[in-house]
């Protein structure tokens, strides 16, 4: 029986690694093929060139599909950010009948099919009148970025210390005063994480943006329209590996910033300890 | 992700009576919640409801008629080529759920009970590969599992096999394999959160009484992680029973499934109303299935203490 106790966390720990490269491996084809000089992606590479990339600002399609995507990106996250905060106050801070019904809600889109979301809103949208263009798809990210945003800044406002801004207003700060200089510092990690979030989710969301844009293409859609042509495999590669490593790093910082927010707002000593 | 719900103080409503004070919290409360619970209502709830009752109207031509008729849920349920798809659509997002859900409890209960200082750090590893662009991490499986692609070159390579198989790619497995891929954090992080709230003290006393590891294991921690379990498999087979990507691109004609439907009715087939009631038969059914799943693992959870 000791034996097996002593075994066990060996085969788990060895099967742990091993569903690590099970996670990573696809993910990981995308930058070495990107350098590959066939267009083909099979092994044994062919040789190495940075070729593809070089091609890339040198295409106008790709540079409108970017800045595309950086307007729907900052606005999406801003706006879901923003509708974040003012839940995840609320959900942490008060209690009130029918609480956990509304986070139900705006939790939804995280556990519906993307498809029936997606067709739903651009059902409305064609009726109400609105033309589909960028708005529409930041209309749509918003929906599907306020679940994320909150799941951030929920453990990044829970655990946060009443007494504090109790203590502010006691001692003569206006509610402006002490938002400003005591909750704000609190949680700016917290909210910097949930735009970082929320921008990395709207950079690679396809379907909500498939079927509400316009003519206008973000870079997913833009990248899903090479994947027709073969030829184009390893430009679409490249790209894909940009966009990974943007993925990574703003994922990184983010989750930085999360742990920070919440050490923050856990540790008795409050702000500096 | 429902982490952060569940982490919440429990409600301390017992103790309040209906003082002005809890009136002006509820008030307050939820003044600052109904920008966000607006916002879900109109683009949301209202949707839904647009398409709920799109699918009793008929689409003629380029109008629609807006009489009541069941005549497009009498198409979604009886034409073949839509119940082939519902059911393809079903087998695979359940399979997923089951081998994503097995796949992943094991890794979940090694980091919740071996990752000793390091559980953060694993965690977060196993976070990465999810923020990635979900339609980059199907076009790799794609390269991985195409005609030219890494597995065959390498089988060939190895002497395995003597020409590419065409068996990997554009069919059902090929579905199956991607979605168990991406989905797999989503099923990692409920059950160890579930796993994290187990008592080990219960564990400690199961062994104390006599019971082998694998005996405790199976009558104390396992059962008491069947809400992870559960959130783990619903959180897994609702969005994949509406996947379009990954059909699209890897699932050629054998792999098709109703989301695919579902966008032709909505684009090209232009026939919203049948679009719309393929998407509240497959939701509708989709529900179902979740709540019977949720019954048997309840029910072997009961069995098991």
């Amino acid at each position: 029986m000791t034996a097996i106790r002593r075994f066990l966390p060996g085969w788990l720990s060895s099967y742990a690694v091993l569903y690590l490269l099970f996670l990573y491996l696809p993910v990981i084809f995308l930058p070495i093929f990107s350098i590959n000089t066939a267009a083909t992606p099979k092994f044994p590479l062919s040789g190495v060139t940075l070729h593809w990339y070089e091609d890339l600002p040198r295409t106008p399609a790709l540079i409108d599909a970017t800045w595309n995507s950086l307007i729907v990106g900052v606005s999406a996250s801003i706006l879901s950010t923003v509708l974040g905060i003012l839940a995840a106050r609320s959900i942490t801070r008060y209690r009130y009948p029918g609480r956990r019904a509304v986070n139900g809600l705006i939790m939804a889109p995280l556990v519906l099919p993307e498809v029936i979301v997606a067709i739903s809103m651009l059902l409305v949208m064609l009726q109400l009148g609105l033309s589909l263009s960028l708005f529409t798809v930041v209309l749509g990210h918003v929906l599907v970025c306020i679940p994320y945003s909150m799941t951030v800044l929920t453990s990044g406002f829970e655990g946060f210390d009443r007494s504090l801004e109790e203590a502010s207003a006691d001692l003569g700060e206006s509610a402006f005063g002490t938002f400003r200089r005591v909750t704000l510092p609190m949680v700016a990690p917290a909210i910097i994480s949930s735009l970082l979030v929320c921008f990395t989710i709207s950079l690679d969301e396809f379907i909500i943006a498939f079927f509400l844009t316009g003519t206008e293409a973000t870079l997913p859609i833009y990248i899903w329209g090479q994947l027709r042509f073969a030829a184009k495999l390893p430009g679409v590669l490249a790209l894909g590996t940009l966009l990974l490593f943007a993925s990574f790093v703003l994922m990184t910082i983010a989750e930085i910033l999360r742990r920070r927010a919440a050490r923050r707002t856990q540790n008795e000593g409050g702000l500096y300890a | 992700m429902t982490v952060a719900a569940e982490g919440s103080p429990p409600l301390r409503m017992a103790g309040l009576r209906r003082s002005p004070l809890l009136q002006s919290e509820a008030v307050q409360g939820f003044a600052l919640i109904s920008p966000t619970f607006v916002y879900a209502l109109i683009l949301l709830v209202l949707p839904i409801l647009v398409v709920i009752a799109h699918s009793f109207w008929t689409q003629n031509y380029l109008t629609i008629d807006h009489t009541f008729t069941l005549e497009n849920y009498r198409i979604a349920l009886t034409e073949p080529i839509y119940r082939d798809l519902l059911w393809r659509s079903l087998y695979i997002s359940l399979t997923v759920s089951l081998l994503t859900v097995a796949l992943a409890y094991p890794i979940a209960y090694f980091i919740s009970f071996h990752g000793g200082r390091h559980k953060s750090l694993w965690l977060f590893l196993i976070t990465i590969p999810f923020w990635t662009s979900y339609l980059l991490r199907v076009m790799s499986w794609k390269v991985i599992l195409g005609y030219n692609g890494v597995l065959n070159s390498g089988l060939m390579g190895l002497g395995i096999i003597d020409e590419p198989s065409t068996a990997l790619l554009y069919n059902s497995s090929a579905v199956i394999i991607t979605l168990t891929h991406a989905w797999a954090t989503f099923a990692i992080l409920p059950i160890f959160v579930s796993l994290e709230k187990v008592d080990r003290t219960l564990v400690e006393a199961a062994t104390d009484l006599g019971d082998g590891p694998l005996r405790s294991f199976l009558r104390v921690t396992l059962p008491l992680s069947a809400p992870g379990v559960i959130s783990a498999a619903l959180i897994v087979m609702i969005p994949t029973v509406g996947d379009y990507v990954t059909p699209k691109l890897v699932g050629g004609k054998d792999g098709v499934m109703i989301a695919n439907a579902i966008q032709a009715q909505f684009g090209k087939a232009s026939n919203w109303p049948l679009g719309a009631a393929l998407s509240v038969t497959t939701m509708i059914i989709v529900s179902l299935i979740a709540g019977a799943t949720v019954l048997v693992i309840r029910a072997l959870q009961r069995l098991a203490r």
